[in-house]
C-alpha cells in the first residue's frame, strides 16, 4: 500500500461498494434493451398500419405482450442506472443527491409499474374480446359513414 | 469526446422523453380506441414527428455507441486510430439506421 497520492492509498483494495454490481446490471439491461428494442423495431416494420384494432390486437397477444413487458422493465431499469451516473456526475452535495436519487427511484419504479399495468389491462381486454369488438364496431361505423355519404359500396 | 456526449444526450433524451411517450402510448392503447386516436393525432402531427424522429435517432445512436462500449469493455479499440474510427462510424451508422428505419416504415 502506498501512502502518497490518493489513488496509491486505495490501489489493490478492490472495489469499495456497489460499483461492480451497478456496472454489470447496466450491461445486462443494455443487452436486454438491444435485443428487445431491435425485436420491436422489426415488429413495427412488419405491422400493416398503426390503427387501434391492429396495434391493440398485436400488443395484447401473448408473445408481444411479454416482449413489451420485458422491454418496459429493461428500459426503466437501464434508465435508472444511467440517470444515477448523471446525478453522481453533476450533483455533489449529499442532501441534494439523496433527494434526487429518491425522486429518480420513485419515478422509475412508478413508471415501470404503470407500463406493466397498462399491458395487463390490454391483455385482459384482448382475451375478453373487447378489442375485437371495438375493431368490428369501427368497421360498422365506417360502413355506415360510407352509406351516408352515398354510394359507399 | 463527441460520441461520449451524444451517448449521454441520447440516453437522457430517451429516459426523460422516450419513456414518458412509451407510457403514454401504452396507456392510450389500454384506455381504448378514442384515447389511442388522440395519441395518434399528436404522434402524427408535425411536432409529434419531430419528437419521434428524434427519439428514433436517440435509440439508434445510443445503440451504436453502446455497442462501441461493449467493444471497449472487452479491452479492445483503445488505439488512437481505431478508437477514432469506431467513434465516427458509430455516429454515421446511427444516422443511416434512423434514415433506413423511417424509409422502411414509409415504404413497407
Amino acid at each position: 500500500m502506498g501512502n502518497g497520492t490518493s489513488i496509491g492509498k486505495v490501489r489493490g483494495f478492490g472495489s469499495s461498494r456497489h460499483g461492480p454490481h451497478h456496472w454489470l446490471m447496466q450491461r445486462f439491461t443494455a443487452a436486454g434493451n438491444l435485443l428487445l428494442g431491435m425485436y420491436l423495431v422489426f415488429a413495427f416494420l412488419m405491422l400493416p398500419d398503426f390503427t387501434y384494432p391492429v396495434i391493440a390486437a398485436w400488443v395484447s397477444s401473448p408473445v408481444q405482450a411479454i416482449a413489451v413487458a420485458l422491454f418496459v422493465i429493461s428500459t426503466f431499469w437501464h434508465a435508472r442506472l444511467g440517470l444515477q451516473v448523471v446525478v453522481e456526475d453533476y450533483i455533489h452535495e449529499a442532501g441534494s443527491k439523496f433527494a434526487v436519487m429518491l425522486v429518480l427511484n420513485l419515478a422509475c419504479f412508478g413508471g415501470a409499474a404503470a407500463g406493466l399495468f397498462f399491458l395487463l389491462a390490454l391483455v385482459v381486454q384482448g382475451t375478453s374480446g373487447e378489442i375485437a369488438a371495438a375493431a368490428s364496431q369501427g368497421a360498422i361505423q365506417e360502413l355506415m359513414q360510407g352509406m351516408q355519404q352515398g354510394g359507399g359500396f | 469526446m463527441l460520441v461520449s456526449i451524444l451517448h449521454r444526450v441520447s440516453g437522457d433524451g430517451m429516459a426523460l422523453v422516450g419513456l414518458p411517450v412509451l407510457l403514454w402510448w401504452l396507456g392510450a392503447m389500454a384506455s381504448g380506441a378514442q384515447a389511442y386516436e388522440t395519441f395518434l393525432g399528436h404522434a402524427s402531427s408535425w411536432y409529434g414527428m419531430i419528437v419521434l424522429v428524434g427519439l428514433s435517432w436517440a435509440f439508434f445512436n445510443h445503440l451504436c455507441s453502446g455497442i462501441r462500449h461493449f467493444v471497449l469493455d472487452m479491452g479492445a479499440g483503445y488505439e488512437l486510430h481505431s478508437n477514432r474510427r469506431y467513434s465516427i462510424l458509430s455516429m454515421i451508422f446511427a444516422i443511416i439506421l434512423t434514415a433506413a428505419f423511417w424509409a422502411a416504415l414509409k415504404l413497407l
